[in-house]
């Protein structure tokens, strides 16, 4: 256990610093490509919080993540709100909205749940326009631009602390829960755990990840409208994250880096039908790693034990 | 002296099927009580009405004098009934020690008693299939309860393991006071350990009382027969 504590602090210390000095050795127009990575990596920490985690498929976490990025977006070019400090907001109010919709979506399970998130995800866009008075509509909204230096920074020191409280989190009681309802619902029922409060907690964590990074997004690209949360951004994340592993916060950088590289690594290999090249890549990718690549090394490790 | 865990003509259908047809049966404080009868008479279905995992159709359900109809699944534990998993339901991904701890506060204490203290590090999906049952028992004793119900802890065990299961479960009374409801298709253990016996058979209660006395009934072998052919 303390040996795993040990081999976690010294991999984020690694990790850290060479996050650290990247930008020296990239140019300026990489760097916005690894700050969105970043942004990646903090939604895919909450989802893996919620299917991961608490078993529980979202295939609409692209909704959270605009519900995030248009409280930032509105709070900012509105109210004028310096733009760092819509970032906790946008959290808590995605948080807020995620907490809302886990518990109707308790009497859910499995497929109906995926549908049903799907469902929320389609929406979305229609919902941005309807209310285009706070939103702009099709127009969107209009924000401070910032150097792509400064974004990366900041979006990787939000994802290196959702990843300091992902793992606090997931350490207590609470997320022992999580897994026991993940690993076997009657027997964590009858240990004394309430389905309802945990599924409900899981999808409030995992939203106010998805607003924050949501929040992320707006920031970095100084816009926000309603493409800027596409359905494939949803469906992008849950592939980001089977790739990255289930149940393991750290590879969920894996799932990050290909949402962000995939489409212009297949728009490179093929200018006509790029998304044929990005499909057959996926499945691929699936197929030779079940489990992700997290779970390809969490067996490597377990090959060592006694 | 009233009864500890009290069940009282309980019923409950899927369907067309009948799993519970009317049951009353009762355990008492500190006792062991053995609960019997061929392949799908009810037995898993009891505790999963009594657990509140399901709703029954119809009766009532008391333990230690008050209901626990009112009580919902998750806050069954808390009022002092635990149990185990015909088919062993563990936390796989956590180790044995995580396991015994969501099980409640006396996780460490559990373990000491089955005898798995030296595991308490290993992951629980890596062990051989009757520790896993080991680690069973000890989650459910891990929040002191005042009774257990077993799940046919018995199931898949050799010889040797049943011998040892059997010392186990007469423990569990002296040493923890608890009181154990006990599914079996080992009758050298029910019988063995029981103060009491119910047998079940197509969701009836069919006989009540002592191992001796259920032996002997002709209704009980009629239904054993029965199944067999
Ligand atoms: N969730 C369910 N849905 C539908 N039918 C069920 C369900 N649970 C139990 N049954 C049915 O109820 C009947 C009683 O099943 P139960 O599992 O309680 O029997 P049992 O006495 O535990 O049998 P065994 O000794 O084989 O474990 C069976 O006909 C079974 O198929
Ligand atoms: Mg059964």
């Amino acid at each position: 256990m303390s040996r795993r504590l040990a081999l976690n602090t010294a991999g984020f210390v690694v990790a850290a610093l060479v996050v650290a000095v990247l930008p020296r050795f990239i140019s300026s127009y990489h760097a916005l490509e690894w700050a969105n990575v970043g942004i990646y990596f903090v939604a895919l920490l909450g989802l893996n919080v919620l299917t991961g985690y608490s078993g529980q498929v979202s295939l609409g976490h692209g909704a959270f993540m605009a519900i995030g990025g248009y409280t930032s977006a509105i709070l900012i070019a509105h109210h004028g709100v310096h733009d760092v400090w819509t970032i906790p907001l946008a959290g808590l109010v995605a948080g807020g909205a995620g907490l809302a919709f886990g518990l109707p979506a308790l009497r859910l399970t499995g497929l109906y749940l995926a549908l049903a998130t799907f469902a929320v995800a389609v929406a979305f866009p229609a919902l941005a326009r309807k209310f285009e008075r706070f939103t702009g509509g099709n127009a969107g909204l209009v924000l401070t631009l910032h150097t792509n230096d400064w974004l990366y920074y900041l979006s990787w020191s939000i994802a290196g602390a959702g990843l300091l409280l992902g793992w606090l989190v997931l350490a207590t009681p609470i997320g022992r829960s999580f897994r026991a309802l993940r690993d076997s619902e009657v027997a964590a029922i009858s240990s004394g755990i309430s389905p309802a409060l945990y599924k409900t907690l899981a999808f409030g964590i995992s939203s106010f990840y998805a607003g924050i990074a949501g929040s992320l997004v707006a920031i970095s690209t100084a816009y926000v409208n309603p493409q800027t949360f596409p359905i494939t951004l949803s469906l992008f994340l849950v592939v980001g994250l089977a790739v990255g592993g289930l149940g393991s916060l750290p590879g969920s950088v894996v799932g990050a880096i290909l949402i962000q590289f995939l489409p212009t690594y297949a728009a490179h290999v093929s200018k006509q039908a790029p998304q044929v090249i990005e499909g057959a890549i996926l499945v691929g990718v699936m197929l030779l790693l079940p489990g992700g690549a997290a779970g390809l090394f969490r067996l490597v490790q377990s090959s060592r034990q006694p | 002296m009233a009864a500890l865990l009290e069940v009282e003509n309980v019923s409950r259908r899927f369907g067309g099927i009948v799993a519970l047809d009317g049951v009353s049966l009762d355990a008492g404080e500190n006792e062991i009580v053995g609960l019997i009868g061929p392949n799908g008479a009810g037995k898993t279905t009891l505790f999963n009405v009594v657990t509140r995992l399901y709703r029954p159709d119809s009766g009532a359900l008391r333990f230690a004098g008050r209901s626990l109809l009112r009580t919902p699944a998750h806050r069954i534990v808390r009022r002092g009934i635990a149990r185990t998993f015909q088919n062993v339901e563990l936390f796989d991904t956590m180790t044995v020690r995580e396991n015994v701890r969501v099980g409640g506060r006396y996780g460490d204490e559990a373990l000491e008693v089955v005898g798995l203290a030296p595991l308490a590090g290993r992951l629980a999906a890596s062990l051989p299939h009757d520790t896993r049952k080991r680690v069973e028992l000890a989650r459910a004793l891990a929040s002191r309860p005042r009774i257990v119900l077993l799940d046919e802890p018995a199931g898949g065990l050799d010889h040797e393991e049943v011998e040892r299961l059997a010392t186990l479960i007469r423990r569990l009374r002296t040493e923890l006071e608890l009181a154990v409801l006990v599914v079996e298709h080992h009758m050298n253990l029910v019988m063995g350990v029981s103060d009491r016996v119910h047998v079940l058979s197509f969701g009836r209660r069919i006989a009540s009382g002592t191992p001796a006395e259920v032996r002997n009934d002709p209704a009980v072998i009629e239904a054993y027969l029965g199944s067999a052919a």
